[in-house]
């Protein structure tokens, strides 16, 4: 017996066949859909390795059953924007040399995103509160950080 | 050649590459083995490094990997700047048993300094050798030939050829001629540099492929059931519960290592979750609240002087004043945010592992050992994971995957759940240091001796047990190849002596994390200094300097104390609100022979709550020619964040049965919001050789924030992670003045 779910990932409709609505988001984006750039680091959704926007907001997908997203809209790190056409946080990002092993960057990334298309011009210490729960252990902390003050301002 | 060539550079580019990568390790296996998997892979050997092809693009295979630091980049920079090819011209093949040299594990801030130094000697007897080449076929004297972007011209203009045209799709087959002559760095182009990172791009669009991200045909999806105490034996396991799920394929166990595998990941969870199984009890830890008496009662299997300068049992017994302090730095985790991932596959006897490992050579050697295959029979091949900062759990959750394939006999890829991760990768281990010293009459140091506790491993070469071999009850390989000793002592011109006592292993097993050993003894020695510079009042830096002769180290602390604007300690009283704001200074030549770093912390400690908040920290770093300098700040950043949040909240907690900190509530580490600003000023020697950058920065932070807090409050430090409750505690005691 299986469930049927429909959904759009990166502006692509999809039709889902799950044996279990409870499996999360995650595995559905990653082992069926091919995506990748939304990681597994958790299962807890503790760290925001895992992060994709829901509809415009940042969620851990490793907890987000996929009966849950039904009718949504997800995008996810590769819909964000590409190498040719980068979203402003992206691009930021590379101009910072916002990483080290790069493992936690979706979730920086997705999490900046998200924020940004809400609050214009943030401060940092705003920018700190929103990236408060995704963790970071290479400690590239401080360019994250500016590489989202640096999206902000183009962003205005 | 060119063919094969060509197929190569595409499949490593390319998302499809993975698979490729599969087939033709597979076709090697059966004996039509490509002509570039037939190169020298030995260390001496230039064309083990370096490869030119047709359209004169270089490949340069690489036994050391990118763990997230850079360093591929900056080993590529290397090479193109020795050989004089475009950057862009350089591709990387890192890490792979067979068609890589052994160039000694990615640890210990070697990469550079060792294996970069590796290749830019090979890089240099290759072009002296296209000169020659050259020479003979341009007629041209070698002196009269120049270089450009991989084409050789003659200064008088005219002849040209590349180096492709030179080599016409040979091999260098020569040895590294360590007496080639190398650049002049004042004509450096590419070295010194902030060329970006390669690996950043995809790592931003996720177009970029982690270990975890591999898939192959056919491949089943593992989870691991670890046991319940860390000596627990499997009784028994029941999983008729697993069969209801789709997907479900079955259990694999072996004594007590127990695993169960699906066709897809989810359903490898679920069934982990449903299989129900029986252990032993088991209790044999200590008691986490006591673990510093444990330490101290342990037996020590040998003792070993680190550094002895003078005598200091001599000296101790002058006049003056003694003092004695007892420090303790607690057990952490690696904390890798991704948990460890690795993809096997076992056919036709042979072992084929994708492992995020950090050597690669070590691993093959001890699955040989535990499966009993010739090594020339395991090939491991590193992709990249999270970073790793250390042995953590990789190497056991591959040697997991591999024995799981070799049972099932179909590729298998095994994900480490956060608990495994948390649970069951090595541990840096608890360490106790005791430290006396005696000020003389003019209060000058007169003498030191200190005394560091702790395991032997973390400052072993040798790999550490794989826990498939453990838990399989199968042959533990035990290359036991010491490192010691590795000079822990202090920098200071004055009679000391540090003695190691090395300890059998704790039960939970210790394994080395960035600065191993060191972390722990420089925050000792620095914060021991400070302690003696209260006690003759003397300034922080002014200690330090009146005991040094070093004149690079010198160097280094005078222009920290500009750059960080320190006033005399003493020149402003202690703030008497809740608020308090120190300032803490820490000073390391790494392992005594290498980098040189200084850092002031400026901290405000919370007297109410006993927070800790560090503002800013102020670096400067000494580490000889600069290669990368973005790339040397970033990990100088990383080093000083990552190293913060051990001091200030990092702690494994354990029951007698087990470890308890299984997740990032019960491990937490430090966040945005605790993140300081840091400013960074950095020394480049572009004529002296580069040294290591990954992890000296690691071993001052603690020592600095300890000083700092001090300076605040007048309350000493003694036991990392300063916790609220340990400050609190610190503050309320007599050591608050």
């Amino acid at each position: 017996m299986t469930t049927t779910i429909r959904f759009t990932v990166n502006g692509t409709p999809q039709v889902i066949e799950v044996s279990d609505p409870s499996t999360p988001l995650l595995y559905v984006l990653r082992d069926q859909l091919g995506l990748h750039g939304m990681h597994f680091g958790c299962g807890l959704a503790q760290c925001g390795a895992c992060t994709v926007h829901y509809s415009g907001q940042a969620v851990r997908s490793c907890v987000m059953p996929i009966s849950a997203v039904e009718g949504a809209q997800i995008v996810t790190l590769e819909g964000l924007g590409t190498p040719e056409k980068p979203h402003p946080v992206q691009q930021a990002f590379i101009d910072e040399q916002a990483a080290q092993c790069g493992y936690c960057i979706n979730g920086m990334i997705m999490q900046a995103a998200a924020m940004l298309a809400m609050t214009k011009r943030p401060t940092e210490a705003q920018v700190r509160l929103a990236l408060e729960a995704n963790l970071c252990k290479c400690g590239t902390h401080v360019r994250i950080l500016r590489a989202v003050m640096r999206a902000a301002e183009k962003m205005g | 050649m060119l063919d094969l060539d060509t197929s190569r550079r595409q499949f490593l580019k390319t998302s499809g590459a993975l698979i490729v990568t599969f087939t033709l390790a597979a076709r090697g296996a059966q004996a039509q083995v490509p002509p570039w998997l037939q190169r020298s892979t030995a260390p001496d050997e230039v064309g083990s490094y370096i490869v030119i092809d047709a359209n004169g693009m270089v490949t340069l295979y690489t036994g050391k990997v990118e763990l997230g630091t850079g360093v591929i980049t900056a080993l590529t920079q290397i090479l193109a700047e020795e050989l004089s090819v475009p950057f862009a011209s350089v591709t990387t093949v890192q890490g792979d048993t067979n068609v890589t040299p052994n160039q000694e594990p990615t640890w210990g801030s070697y990469t550079v300094q060792h294996g970069g130094m590796q290749i830019r000697r090979a890089a240099a007897t290759a072009r002296e050798k296209l000169l020659d080449l050259a020479a003979e076929r341009l007629n041209a004297a070698k002196a009269d030939l120049a270089i450009r972007d991989g084409v050789v011209s003659s200064r008088a203009g005219g002849a040209k050829i590349s180096y492709a045209q030179l080599l016409d799709n040979q091999d260098f087959s020569i040895k590294i001629d360590p007496t080639a002559p190398l650049k002049n760095p004042k004509d450096y182009t590419i070295v010194g540099t902030s060329v970006p990172r390669l690996d950043i791009p995809p790592k931003i669009f996720g177009k970029f492929f982690y270990v975890q991200d591999l898939k192959l045909p056919g491949m089943l999806q593992a989870r691991m059931l670890h046991p319940k105490a860390i000596g627990a034996k499997l009784l028994d396991f029941d999983d008729a519960a697993c069969r209801q799920i789709p997907g479900y394929v079955g259990a694999v166990r072996k004594e007590n290592f127990l695993a169960v595998v699906a066709t897809d990941e989810w359903s490898a969870i679920r069934a982990s979750d449903a299989i129900s199984v029986t252990w032993s009890a088991w209790d044999g830890l200590p008691d986490e609240s006591r673990i510093f008496e444990y330490v101290r009662n342990a037996k020590v299997e040998r003792s070993v002087v680190l550094d002895s300068v003078g005598d200091t049992v001599e000296a101790l017994k002058g006049r003056g004043t003694t003092l004695q302090a007892t420090y303790e730095f607690a057990m952490h985790t690696h904390g890798s945010i991704g948990p460890s991932c690795a993809v096997a596959d076992f056919r036709d006897g042979r072992l084929t592992v994708w492992s995020p490992a950090q050597d690669c050579t070590i691993l093959r050697e001890l699955l040989a050992i535990m499966l009993q295959l010739t090594p020339d029979r395991v090939r491991c091949i590193y992709m990249e994971g999270a970073g790793c900062y250390g042995r953590n759990g990789a190497d056991d959750c591959s040697s997991e995957a591999a024995l799981i394939a070799k049972e099932l006999g179909r590729p298998v890829r095994l994900q480490w759940s956060r608990a495994d991760e948390n649970g069951w990768d090595p541990k840096g281990p608890p360490a106790l240091l005791d430290y006396r010293a005696l000020l003389d009459d003019d209060r000058r140091i007169a003498a030191w001796e200190s005394d560091i506790y702790f395991p032997e491993r973390p400052m072993n070469r040798s790999g550490v047990t794989l826990l498939a071999a453990a838990l399989g009850g199968l042959p533990a390989g035990s290359s036991k190849n010491i490192e010691l000793p590795v000079l822990l002592g202090i920098p200071y011109a004055l009679p000391n002596k540090l003695t190691a006592h090395l300890q059998p292993q704790l039960p939970i097993r210790e394994g080395w994390i960035r600065a191993p050993g060191r972390i722990q003894a420089t925050w000792g020695n620095e914060s021991f200094i400070d302690e003696l510079a209260d006690a003759a009042r003397v300034d922080p830096f002014e200690i330090r300097m009146r005991n040094l002769t070093d004149q690079r180290g010198l160097e280094l602390l005078e222009r920290l104390r500009q750059f960080a604007k320190w006033e005399p300690r003493g020149s402003r009283s202690r703030d008497s609100g809740p608020l308090a704001r120190g300032r803490g200074l820490s000073y390391v030549k790494y392992e005594l022979v290498r980098t040189y770093i200084g850092i002031v912390a400026d901290v405000t400690v919370d007297r109410t709550t006993g927070q800790i908040h560090v503002d800013r920290v102020w670096v400067v770093h000494d580490c000889g020619q600069i290669i990368n300098p973005d790339g040397l700040r970033n990990q100088i950043e990383g080093n000083v964040v990552q190293s913060l949040s051990r001091t200030l909240i990092e702690k494994v907690t354990f029951n007698r049965s087990a470890v308890t900190s299984l997740d990032w509530v019960t491990y937490p580490i430090l966040t945005f919001p605790g993140v300081p600003e840091i400013a960074i000023d950095l020394i480049d020697r572009p004529n002296d050789v580069p040294w290591g950058a990954g992890e000296p920065t690691t071993s001052i932070v603690p020592s600095a924030v300890g000083n700092a807090v001090f300076d605040a409050t007048g309350a000493r430090l003694r036991s990392v992670p300063f916790r609220p409750a340990t400050v609190l505690a610190a503050l309320s005691s007599g050591s608050a003045k």
